[in-house]
């Protein structure tokens, strides 16, 4: 696949195309262009994306500017050929939930849907610096999840067998193995470590760039990315959407996608439509730069906590919902107290580190824990949403189902199961077997 | 947060565990003509507002009582606080 050009789409005119070429490789990034702008004083840089003004009309609209709704964008063009698009943000690009998260990549599911779509996911995040030239930082440093009982250790042989059985990878590691892994880890504490599964294909990645790298490629290929363009209602007419009133103005478009993880609810609302869904507060919290001390993602298995260490250093760690309804975008203390008494649990060191940030991102919690990628009552109205604390992960196969979806009004094949109706079908996908209790997800 | 207990007054939210919407209390007759359609809208459907929300807690390290409690989901300001049980009497209900 190549970058930087719009698919050129009348005959191919020769000269158009050596031009195209020519600007293709000035624009793109690579180590030479580095030591180039290096010798030549960093003035050949470009705005990785144009601010324009919103056109009348578009063939298409995507209603949020975050990690999806700029894979959904790039995908239309790149894969389904689509030529009018624009996606609005009210904010700036990647300042909602994109910003909001603890970067991580796995792909250990145990349904065969879920196994399905995430490890397509997996295999897109893989290739997906090729694809953007762009550095996202994925690097799967192995996810491992801790069992600190016979129970729990039987629950992961379940699992991952379960995994191996549809082709995803996951294996049990001894005590032994794991001390060698994480020697600062304390396995003898209150709830002494027996082992863990490790998932080897799953890890993190660098969450702006994957915003700016699909908002970059999407832009250059003509998609008109609208900021500070915050949608305030619908224009419905016989059951039909014509377009979007804005603070920009109106907008017309053929279809509109929504994809606005977090505020799924007070869009949809907007349409007249109810949603299967409750917004909660997920915290994460990263502390000042250290050394290397955690090499890959570690997940706690007598409480609920997750941790690792960005590239920059800073350990990136989380825990619980707040467990009760919350668009506040900021947590409560006795989660922030949790996660650090957990923290300090598993790695007794880190008492000594201090905190540097802490924020709250808006969960779109559906009553069975799985997302909704599919049309809605209205007519051209879809839905990308209701990614519990999990969009992140699911970014470039949501953005390839959804950018399916909206130009061939076609479910994607990995997307079938993920209807909006399920709810009243009872096809659910309830990984956990939680019911419809969001807060307790 | 605080929550004022109607009968125990003011108690720490740490006290208390979240069910979700009070339209909960409203379980739909299973004999209507569109049972099926009003409990998929009782079990799955939620109106998740920004602002102000009436919501279901119960007091388990308490007294045990469900309460209703109005609170803003953006500042968490808690404006009302009632027994479920009165709110289900005021609705008709015997209990």
């Amino acid at each position: 696949m190549g970058f930087g050009i719009a698919p050129i789409s009348v005959e191919t005119d020769r000269f158009h195309e050596l031009g195209a070429i020519k600007e293709k490789n000035a624009m793109s990034y690579s180590g030479l262009r580095v030591i180039r702008e290096a010798l030549n004083g960093q003035r050949g840089w470009k705005p990785a994306w144009r601010n324009p003004e919103p056109k009348p009309n578009y063939d298409i609209i995507v209603i949020g500017g975050g990690g999806h709704g700029l894979a959904t964008a790039h995908y239309l063009v790149t894969k389904y050929g689509e030529k009018s698009i624009a996606v609005v943000e009210k904010g700036w690009i990647g300042s909602g939930n994109a910003g909001r998260n603890t970067t991580i990549v796995r792909g250990d599911y145990t349904l065969p849907p879920n196994t399905r779509f995430y490890d397509h996911s997996v295999g897109l995040w893989e290739k997906m610096e090729r694809e953007l030239n762009f550095n996202v930082m994925h690097s799967q440093r192995g996810v491992l999840f801790l069992h600190h009982n016979d129970a729990e250790r039987d629950d992961h042989y379940r699992k991952t067998n379960i995994m191996r059985m549809q082709g995803t990878d996951g294996e049990i590691l001894g005590p032994e193995k794991l001390r060698k892994m994480y020697p600062s880890m304390n396995f003898d504490g209150r709830f002494p470590i027996t082992g863990a599964y490790l998932h080897r294909r799953g890890g993190t990645a660098r969450h702006d760039a994957v915003v700016w790298g699909y908002a970059r490629s999407a832009d250059r290929r003509g998609v008109d990315i609208l900021q500070n363009c915050e949608v305030t209602g619908f224009r419905i007419e016989q059951g039909k959407v014509l377009g979007i009133e804005t603070t920009h103005g109106f907008i017309g478009a053929k279809k509109v996608g929504v994809s606005v993880a977090g505020n799924t609810s007070r869009v949809m609302d907007m349409a007249g439509i109810r949603t299967p869904i409750e917004s909660h507060v997920l915290q994460a919290f990263v502390s000042e730069g250290l050394k290397p001390i955690i090499p890959g993602q570690v997940n706690y298995g007598a409480g609920h906590f997750y941790i690792s260490q960005s590239d920059k250093g800073g350990l990136v760690m989380g825990g619980d919902l707040d467990k009760y309804n919350s668009c506040a975008q900021r947590g409560n203390l006795p989660v922030f107290e949790s996660v650090i008494e957990a923290a300090v649990t598993l790695f007794p060191m880190l008492s000594r580190a201090r905190l540097l940030r802490a924020w709250g991102g808006l969960q779109d919690m559906t009553m069975d824990g799985h997302a909704v990628i599919d049309e809605t009552p209205i007519k051209g109205l879809y839905l990308n949403g209701g990614w519990c604390y999990g969009g992140f992960k699911a970014t470039p196969a949501a953005g390839e189902c959804f950018a399916h979806l909206l130009s061939t009004e076609q479910p994607h094949e990995l997307a079938k199961p993920y209807r909006l109706d399920r709810f009243r079908t009872g096809y659910l996908l309830d990984e956990k077997g939680q019911g419809p209790n969001p807060n307790r997800q | 947060m605080i929550i004022n207990h109607p009968l125990l007054g003011p108690r720490d939210r740490q006290e208390f565990t979240y069910l979700g919407d009070a339209c909960l209390i409203d379980r739909p007759g299973w004999q209507a003509e569109d049972a099926m359609d009003q409990f998929f809208e009782y079990v799955y459907l939620r109106d998740d507002p920004a602002g102000e929300h009436r919501e279901l807690w119960y007091h388990e390290h308490g007294d045990r009582s469900w309460l209703v409690v109005t609170r803003n989901t953006v500042t968490h300001e808690i404006t009302n606080v009632e027994l479920a049980s009165d709110v289900a009497r005021k609705q008709g209900r015997s209990k």
